[in-house]
């Protein structure tokens, strides 16, 4: 696998260009399509696979955008290779199968270009997906229904007049449309709003989750909102109500961030120079720590507090500092008992190149 | 050990969440859980709707059984999935079963989203009557047949189709 033939390595989210980079990390739309006609993957079989596989890709080479996509036989590929693009937040754990003893299901497939990318054969046959950086629904959206109207010319895909796109899992029918911000709340955690603010979001029809999405637990306090239903309203209107929420769960970090501020400034200002000394100085950091430190520096950083590093390389952090990032930079396995020894160097090293 | 949010149901699921140095471990029964969006673990986890259905199977609910029992072995015409198949997985086997369970799935989708009806993007088939039909997608149709003719050996059929294919290249 060949990661450089991706531009930005597939991430260009995390050079923190987008609105409020500094709060919401990335934008990411997903849409669910199948295939008319061939079985969901519950009931594929192998050459069901195959054949969806090779659809895609042909529909891919003569689309407008995927033209000269890059593609990622997961089903060809090694663990650690995997685990990388998992890490990257281009293919669920479950199509990477990543799950415990899991392997890839014959025919998963990435396929990428710039900023947009289809997952072939995961709960659905196609997800098409797109990340952006900073606060950006309309422009992720734009982008990656652009993608689904130019391949829905070219493979007919599953449709229904009254439930709308056809999905494996009806909690996806209808739009299909999952579309989720990346957002970092240490304000409304610290001040112990959070969980008033998430149960908030539960009542408003969107959903949290952790750091990786399905299934994942938070750390760092990084959450990822998104809309809850799919069905009944349109594109647009899912879109604008997210985008709406969101906002304002911005706004209530803004007012926590305030009054951390306001009524304990030094425990702040100590908390994320702390943060700062343990990273820059630190000789073994487990990833769990390292992104507990991000966190209190992303605060620091957006305060202004602290003088850098920049965002930019605070989001190459959270991305580098994953097990299989380092296993593969230092030729390690991601078992290696000196991954927190590598991890720590390596983070030292980014700290040092910033002008602070 | 109780659930650590409404103290009646065991918990099943621990929440960390972790505040900035300090982990917060929450214990959580599988409903307070959902309530909170967090996805449940293991069997629950692959099939998030599995619990929902069976619950609703077993009518327990004051609305009674949306998906009957005596139904469950109805089998979709297209991919052989029965209703018991989509209650014990919570996935669907093919686009056939959204229609071969409709009255069940509608019910589903209502509760499930508020509504059954799809208002946003409108779609047709490439082919369709009164779509614009794109040439491209008439060949990738063409290969997709041959690649069938193939693995079906049926190579006078083939042999037709590589010949049509031919022309439109």
């Amino acid at each position: 696998m060949d990661l450089s033939l991706l531009p930005d390595g597939g991430m260009r989210w995390l050079d923190a260009s987008g609105p409020k980079s500094t709060i919401v990390l990335s934008t990411r739309i997903r849409l669910a399509r199948n295939v008319h006609g061939i079985p969901f993957s519950q009931r594929a079989k192998d050459t069901d696979r195959t054949a969806v596989l090779e659809r895609v890709s042909e529909a891919a080479s003569s689309s407008e955008r995927l033209s000269a996509a890059v593609t990622f036989r997961l089903d060809q590929m090694d663990r650690p290779e995997r685990q990388l693009l998992h890490e990257r937040h281009l293919v669920s754990k479950e199509l990477a199968g990543l799950e415990r003893e899991a392997r890839p299901r014959p025919g998963s497939a990435l396929l990428v270009q710039d900023q947009v990318g289809v997952m072939v054969n995961e709960e659905d046959h196609l997800r098409l997906h797109g990340m952006w950086s900073g606060f950006d629904l309309e422009d992720a959206y734009a982008e990656v229904e652009a993608v689904d109207a130019d391949l829905g010319q070219l493979v007919p895909f599953a449709f229904h007049p009254e439930f709308g796109y056809l999905t494996s899992c009806p909690t996806n029918a209808g739009t299909g449309l999952r579309a989720s911000v990346l957002i970092h709340l240490p304000g409304l955690v610290l001040t112990k709003e959070i969980n008033k603010v998430l149960q908030g979001l539960t009542q408003v029809g969107l959903t949290f989750r952790g750091l990786y999405g399905e299934g994942s637990e938070v750390v760092g306090n990084f959450f990822q909102l998104s809309n809850q239903t799919t069905l009944g309203k349109t594109e647009d209107e899912l879109i604008d109500h997210l985008g709406k929420i969101v906002r304002q769960v911005v706004e209530y970090e803004e007012q926590a961030r305030d009054v951390l501020l306001r009524t304990a400034p030094e425990e702040v200002e100590d908390k994320t120079w702390r943060a700062y000394g343990l990273l820059k100085h630190a000789r073994r950091l487990t990833f769990e720590e390292t992104m507990n430190l991000l966190s209190g520096v992303r605060l620091g950083v957006g305060l202004n507090l602290l003088p850098g590093p920049g965002v930019y390389t605070l989001n190459k952090l959270l991305i580098y500092t994953q097990p299989a990032h380092l296993a593969a930079m230092d030729g390690r396995s991601t078992g290696d008992r000196e991954l927190p020894t590598v991890r720590a160097a390596f983070v030292r090293r980014l700290l040092e190149a910033e002008p602070s | 050990m109780l659930c650590d949010n409404c103290k009646e149901r065991d918990a099943i699921i621990n929440l960390t969440q972790v505040e900035h140095d300090s982990k917060v471990t929450l214990h959580l029964c599988e409903q307070c859980a959902q309530q909170k969006g967090v996805e449940t673990g293991g069997a629950v986890l692959k099939t998030p709707l599995g619990g929902f259905l069976t619950a609703l199977g077993k009518g327990g609910g004051a609305g009674g059984a949306l998906v009957a029992a005596p139904n469950d072995g109805q089998r979709c015409p297209s991919c052989g999935s029965t209703l018991r198949d989509f209650r014990d997985s919570g996935r669907l086997g093919c686009d056939h079963c959204y229609v071969a369970f409709d009255a069940h799935l509608r019910d589903l989708l209502r509760r499930l989203h508020g509504s059954s009806q799809h208002v946003g993007k409108h779609y047709d088939m490439p082919g369709a009557a009164g779509s614009d039909s794109d040439p491209r997608s008439h060949l990738l149709d063409l290969k997709a047949q041959l690649r069938r003719a193939v693995e079906g050996e049926n190579f006078e059929l083939a042999a037709e189709l590589r010949d049509r294919i031919r022309v439109l290249e």
